[in-house]
């Protein structure tokens, strides 16, 4: 009665909220990728870490541009620009000159992310607009392999190459394909740091491990029955999914939160289509590496993915849902 | 092998170390009691007694009206000071009769130990639960009468008690399986009774383990009752989620627990039952948690219907910091009251205070989905809570319904893991007001 608090504060329920934020959420993409830094600078050298460098400023400072322009709240603190910006660099070869990457970021962020209104509205996965703006731009510059720890740059193939042209032989062997010492794009060679930072974002509940199973199991899949019936072996299912994009692939752009399908069914489909557009690029495409386009493609199919594997609801048989 | 669990929900700091090992204390009655006149899902009583007139603890003070209505009766005994409308903490005004305590607590002459309570009809149970007043005690308050009668055509086979409590801070229930044990049996036993074809259940959650352990000695001999022992995970204790833990059973959309042979009591139900068939005994009185970092002592108490929140945190030790934020319930599902001028009732099941340095109900701003689907992870109803907000925030209310709205338990999954901080739920609830009033609803603020 007279205690009666008038500075109460009124709310609806739930009164309390899980300590994750996009911020948060970007912070552990950040700390699940410097493994493949990392790598990368042994891998590579210096040159590589100033791409990345390069590619996140890039990316931070368009975005901030864009959205002083588009007279919309800043946010580059959320982390979520250099994210993209990082990832790209991950995806570009060594060599790459640092001009180049700082139009990719650019492009990314403009035309991946800010024309479509920012994060959570893009169709398409950002840093992979901006590889393959960077591919169709500049092709010579964007296939430049280099061999990794060397003092110049001296031009190798890439394992994926290697394959296409049936040179089994000259392939490196599979440990340090697993380490990443091998030719091939910054970030994506060392299947061991991609798989620690992979690891590390589904134990914190960031990704769903079904995007990445079900995308690697498929590739694994199609490449075993492949290279059964032409006579490869087994070891070339364990090539494909250590070369090329597919480890940071799977693992990071992938499952990127807004380009992927929101059901637990639709995240499966995903992955298996992802699966089937990579092996099917790598095996009988013109192109040697299929990881970029195949996940272009199935981002536009997420809509469609998530409107046909809706979740029978608690209560309601299927029967009822579709007659509805 | 069964999981005793549901799919979705997800872990929440439990923060029941405060007051879990804390037995449940008696608080003495206050000077005035304020007994709200509806206290329970259904139609308001009548009331049957005039200002002036004495009254006894236990007497019948207001009458149900109807079949899904029960009586109130005096906490205390004393003088009836007027009828007052009072806010409730669901937000509603009530009209309240006041009673002036003489802390002489007479009992009412109709409280008399039961003679040969086993021999009982079914018949005579239902009337016995029905005039004492009893309703869920959980939360709902669902008259308990109503849920023991269901049509003649659902075969009742099995009798959840639910001793869940999975909302953070309450340990009221925890208590009551632990001190009042034989009490909740015997209370099973004459729910069973009503139901002839039924098996009992009691479903604790894993975080109980001395609860556990008494119920396992106590159920040993029971043929016809077992123990169910749940994961810990929210929103276990809701009904729906709950039979599905325990038996697999989907309660239909827009269906009832009936509708699968089952009914669902709360714990403490049970309890208030026994004292309803053996001892005539009115639910006058309940156990509820006091807990928060702006009370001085949490604990578990046993209050008199009626007591305001007010006085009952006076008498149980006080404040020890301003208060900024009061909830009566839970802080997953309980609403925050803007005032202490507030009686408790059949179903407060906890009253939590929060000083201006806590940070619960404090939000960031909402930022765009992020399309991350962490809400259709959890949500125990397997819905897409970001589609039916993103339509409710547009004013498409069509489109919200068309994603299930109304399956919505509003057990708030969804806004508590959300990383861009969208009040998912609270969207959600929007959009069902809308849906069932055919468009109608409130004023939306949102829809420009």
């Amino acid at each position: 009665m007279e205690s009666t608090n008038t500075n109460l504060l009124i709310a609806s329920s739930p009164h309390i909220h899980s300590s994750n934020s996009i911020d948060i959420a970007m912070r552990d993409v950040l700390l699940a990728l410097s493994p493949a830094v990392v790598a990368a600078i042994l891998f590579f050298g210096l040159h590589s870490f100033l791409v990345i460098i390069t590619c996140a400023f890039s990316a931070v400072f368009a975005e901030f541009v864009a959205q002083k322009l588009m007279r919309r709240t800043v946010s580059i603190s959320d982390g979520s620009a250099a994210v993209t910006g990082i990832l790209l660099g991950l995806c570009l070869p060594p060599s790459i000159p640092l001009w180049i990457a700082v139009i990719g970021s650019i492009a990314a962020i403009i035309v991946g992310k800010q024309v479509f209104g920012g994060l959570g509205h893009n169709i398409f996965n950002p840093a992979h607009v901006g590889r393959a703006i960077l591919t169709a731009s500049w092709p010579a510059a964007m296939t430049a392999w280099t061999l990794p720890m060397a003092v110049d740059a001296i031009a190798s193939a890439t394992p994926l190459a290697l394959m296409k042209a049936q040179s089994f032989a000259e392939l490196p062997s599979l440990t340090n394909m697993f380490l990443g010492n091998i030719s091939g794009s910054i970030g994506e060679t060392s299947a061991l740091a991609l798989l620690l930072g992979g690891g590390y974002l589904i134990w914190r509940g960031q990704i769903d491990w079904k995007i990445p199973a079900s995308y690697l199991g498929t590739v694994a899949i199609i490449t075993c029955f492949y290279g059964a019936i032409n006579g490869l072996g087994i070891a070339f299912p364990i090539y494909h999914l250590f070369s090329g994009g597919l480890m940071i692939g799977a693992f990071f752009m992938a499952t990127d939160w807004v380009t992927s399908p929101i059901t637990k069914k639709g995240r499966i489909i995903f992955g298996i289509g992802l699966g089937i557009l990579t092996v099917l690029i790598r095996l009988k495409g013109g192109l040697n590496e299929g990881v970029c386009y195949s996940i272009l493609i199935m981002n536009m199919a997420t809509p469609l993915i998530d409107r046909y594997s809706k979740a029978r609801i608690f209560g309601k048989t299927r029967k009822e849902a579709i007659n509805e | 092998m069964k999981k005793n669990s549901f799919s979705g929900g997800l872990h929440v700091d439990a923060s029941k170390g405060f007051t879990n090992k804390l037995s449940i204390i008696t608080v003495p009655a206050p000077k005035t009691v304020y007994i709200p006149l509806s206290q329970h899902i259904g139609v308001p009583c009548q009331p049957i007694v005039k200002v002036g007139d004495e009254v006894k603890m236990g007497q019948m003070i207001g009458e149900s009206r109807g079949f899904v209505s029960i009586p109130v009766h005096s906490s205390v005994s004393g003088r009836v000071t007027g009828i007052q409308r009072k806010p409730t903490a669901n937000g509603r005004f009530v009209d309240c009769i006041v009673i002036q305590n003489n802390f002489e607590d007479t009992l009412h002459e109709s409280i008399i130990a039961t003679e040969k309570p086993e021999d009982l009809s079914t018949k005579e149970i239902l009337e016995k639960i029905t005039n004492s007043g009893v309703a869920g005690m959980g939360g709902a308050t669902f008259p308990a009468h109503v849920k023991l009668s269901p049509p003649p055509n659902k075969n009742i086979e099995y009798i959840i008690l639910n001793g869940i409590e999975c909302e953070p801070f309450l340990t009221a229930d925890h208590r009551i399986l632990v001190e009042r044990s034989d009490k909740i049996l015997q209370g099973l036993i004459y729910l069973l009774k009503t139901q002839p074809e039924a098996k009992g259940l009691v479903a604790i959650e894993d975080n109980k383990p001395d609860a556990i352990q008494i119920f396992a000695r106590l159920l040993e001999n029971e043929q016809n009752i077992s123990l169910v022992i749940c994961p810990e995970k929210y929103p276990q204790g809701s009904e729906k989620q709950l039979i599905y833990a325990c038996l697999e059973r989907e309660v239909p959309a827009g269906g009832l627990p009936s509708d699968v042979g089952v009914i669902v009591q709360n714990v403490g139900t049970a309890a208030a039952i026994a004292d309803a068939v053996e001892q005539n005994i009115p639910l006058i009185e309940r156990v509820l948690t006091i807990n928060g970092n702006g009370i001085a002592k949490p604990q578990n108490v046993s209050v008199r219907i009626g007591t305001l929140f007010s006085d009952l945190i006076e008498l149980t030790g006080g404040f020890i910091a301003t208060p900024s934020l009061v909830i009566s319930g839970g802080l997953m599902m309980g609403t925050a009251v803007y005032t202490l001028d507030i009686p408790v009732t059949k179903g407060t099941s906890g009253i939590l205070i929060f000083n201006d340095k806590s940070t619960f109900a404090k939000r960031a701003s909402e930022r765009d989905c992020v399309r991350c689907a962490r809400c259709v992870d959890v949500c125990p109803m397997s819905l897409e809570p970001l589609s039916i907000a993103g339509y409710a925030k547009k004013g498409r209310w069509e489109d919200a319904e068309s994603f299930e709205a109304t399956s919505c338990i509003e057990c708030g999954s969804c806004a508590f893991v959300c990383p861009s901080q969208i009040p998912l739920v609270q969207y959600i609830r929007l959009a069902k007001q809308y849906i069932t009033t055919k468009g109608l609803g409130p004023t939306n603020p949102l829809v420009k």
